[in-house]
């Protein structure tokens, strides 16, 4: 294989390091300790590949008369040092104002910019090809050259910018869902499943006669229809599905890199692609694991909408307790352990403030107070965690659906937040549920149970009944998740 | 590089991912994704090459145009995804004793 730029060794060791600095990245994640000193790996492995390539591919100015030397072409390297000027700025600015109840959105709009800059990348390859070295010249005896893009390189490619434009597309609609620009509630088209296959299949087969044809046509073909299948894949999902949506765009981000990186025979480029790609992936596995769901089932969607409020409006006329503020304080104050479960309602009323201060208070009462998150609580993986570590609730007290659920049975409060389906009982017992099988928390063992909730008239995400709210232990708390918990604060003396 | 040797960093790599986020712990998972978020805008080193190449063939110009664009966009993913990690980073904090 000839390539048009020839590669240093001290430059592939330099994309090489950068990779392992990626891994250092992941690695710190292990502990909150640690994981500062990651990020700053990953910052030092994106400026070293940013670095490397600027010094390596210096724009040149057309100067037949000095054929030897080189010369810079300023014009050229303004353009590109004022781009990442100003995705410098737009990205700086966003990170620091983004609200922390935002964060699956914008990791969603992220990861449609990653989709889209492949596919730019993708384009600017299949329009320039000898500019990144996977073409060749041929010239025959009469007419013009032709230049011709290697067979690999043309399926990595086209593999690049159709992984690239799902992203792109899909994330696009996560992002509005997410943000509430769209409703969260499953958009079905009939014979969907049909239209994505043919489509799925249209794109293969053009991935593979793009082999024997580099026609523009068979390219933007591609494109296009990756765009639309990446719009179609993500409309029928609902609300709930929402954490594996944003880890399986994550997942594929990382293949589009993964691809670029084939493409340009960047070490860098493709151990990143394969660390998201696998990053995405098991996390989209956990989240459907945590939701007993399969990952065909979660795709093939139509899954929980934004509020359950149709279904079989909840059996009301069973018996119910309700309790007021100070009811809640008083039980909170006498208890030895309360253990809370925040969900995404939490994260909606933006009540974690409250909340912290509510278990500030109870410690001064000497009330042992534990925060228990179920994997799939909020929007996105993690999404609880890090509302209460804004909250300033520290880590250590905030624990995982597997190390806290033997210790229920020795609480004296369970106080229930924001979550519904993940506290329901029925998915231990009740065969016919939507949700059985689901790992749940086990709320119902603990001596009481509050339950914040707006009004009895609704369900949860699956939109089933939680058996919960009728246990003779469980007293309900209706009213907005923020006021009750102020209220309560302000009961606890 | 010959094909063989991208795809055995390749496979190799996806196993080094796979060990590596096992380990990550599950509290960390938002910052896990805006981080991965902001690696996978190494991208950005393709847009470069696309954008400093000049004068080659006819695409040459629209190449380098699209080229500049993707690095505005790989640039606000990895200021904007690094700087929102750290960020949040900051916010895990130990308890006080």
């Amino acid at each position: 294989m000839e390539h048009a730029v020839s590669v240093s060794p001290w430059v592939s060791l330099a994309y090489l390091v950068a990779g392992v600095c990626f891994i250092l990245a992941l690695r710190g994640l292990s502990s909150p300790v640690t994981s500062q000193r990651g990020n700053r790996f990953g910052m030092i492995g994106m400026a070293i590949a940013v670095i490397t390539t600027l010094a390596t591919h210096v724009p040149e100015a057309d100067s037949p008369d000095v054929a030897h030397f080189m010369v810079p072409d300023w014009i050229s390297i303004g353009e590109i040092l004022a781009a990442i000027a100003i995705g410098a700025a737009i990205g700086l600015v966003t990170a620091r104002r983004i609200a922390m109840t935002a964060m699956p959105q914008l990791v969603a709009a992220f990861h449609s910019l990653v989709g889209l800059a492949a596919v730019l990348v993708a384009a600017a390859a299949f329009l320039n090809p000898l500019a990144f070295g996977i073409a060749q010249v041929i010239r025959p005896i009469y007419g013009p050259d032709l230049v011709n893009i290697l067979p690999v390189s043309r399926i990595e490619m086209a593999l690049g910018v159709a992984i690239g434009a799902i992203t792109f597309s899909g994330s696009v609609i996560a992002f509005l869902k997410l943000n509430g620009n769209m409703s969260g509630k499953p958009i079905l088209l009939p014979g969907r499943h049909v239209i994505n296959l043919g489509l799925l299949a249209g794109i293969l087969g053009l991935i593979g006669y793009f082999l024997t044809d580099q026609s523009p046509w068979v390219f933007w073909t591609i494109t296009v229809l990756s765009f639309v299948i990446g719009f179609l894949l993500i409309v029928p999902i609902g609300g709930a599905d929402m954490p594996v949506v944003v880890s399986m765009l994550n997942s594929y981000s990382g293949w589009a890199a993964a691809a670029m990186g084939f493409t340009l025979h960047n070490t860098a480029m493709i151990v990143t692609g394969a660390l998201v790609g696998s990053s995405g992936a098991i996390l989209s596995y956990i989240m459907c694991r945590a939701m007993n769901r399969s990952f065909i089932s979660v795709i093939a969607g139509g899954f929980g909408g934004d509020s359950g409020g149709g279904a079989a409006a909840a059996a009301t006329d069973r018996p119910w307790k309700r309790g007021s503020a100070e009811d809640a304080a008083f039980l909170m104050q006498q208890a030895e352990q309360v253990v809370i479960v925040p969900g995404y309602g939490m994260a909606v009323a933006q009540a974690q403030h409250a909340l912290r201060e509510m278990g500030d208070k109870l410690k001064e009462h000497g009330v042992r107070v534990k925060y228990a998150i179920h994997p799939v609580a909020g929007r996105m993986p993690g999404h609880m965690n890090v509302l209460l570590a804004e909250a300033n609730v520290p880590y250590d007290e905030v624990f995982e659906l597997e190390d806290i659920n033997s210790e229920f049975a020795q609480t004296d409060v369970a106080f229930v937040i924001g979550a519904n389906d993940v506290t329901n009982p029925a998915a231990k017992t009740d065969k016919s549920s939507p949700i059985y099988g689901m790992p749940v928390l086990d709320v119902e063992k603990a001596k009481t149970v509050l339950f914040i909730k707006r009004s009895m008239g609704g369900v949860g995400y699956a939109g089933v009944d939680n058996e919960l709210f009728y246990r003779d232990n469980t007293m309900m708390l209706l009213a907005d998740a923020k006021k009750m918990v102020e209220e309560i604060v302000k009961s606890i003396d | 590089m010959d094909f063989i040797s991208i795809l055995s960093i390749f496979v190799l790599a996806c196993f080094v991912g796979y060990y590596v986020v096992w380990s990550v712990t599950p509290a960390l998972h938002t910052p896990l994704m805006a981080v991965t978020n902001a690696i996978s805008s190494v991208i950005i080193v393709g847009a470069l090459i696309a954008s400093a190449a000049v004068g080659l063939g006819s695409g040459g110009a629209t190449s380098k145009w699209l080229g500049l664009l993707a690095v505005v966009l790989a640039s606000i993913n990895i200021f904007g995804g690094f700087a929102v990690t750290a960020r949040m980073l900051a916010m895990y904090k130990k308890k006080v004793r």
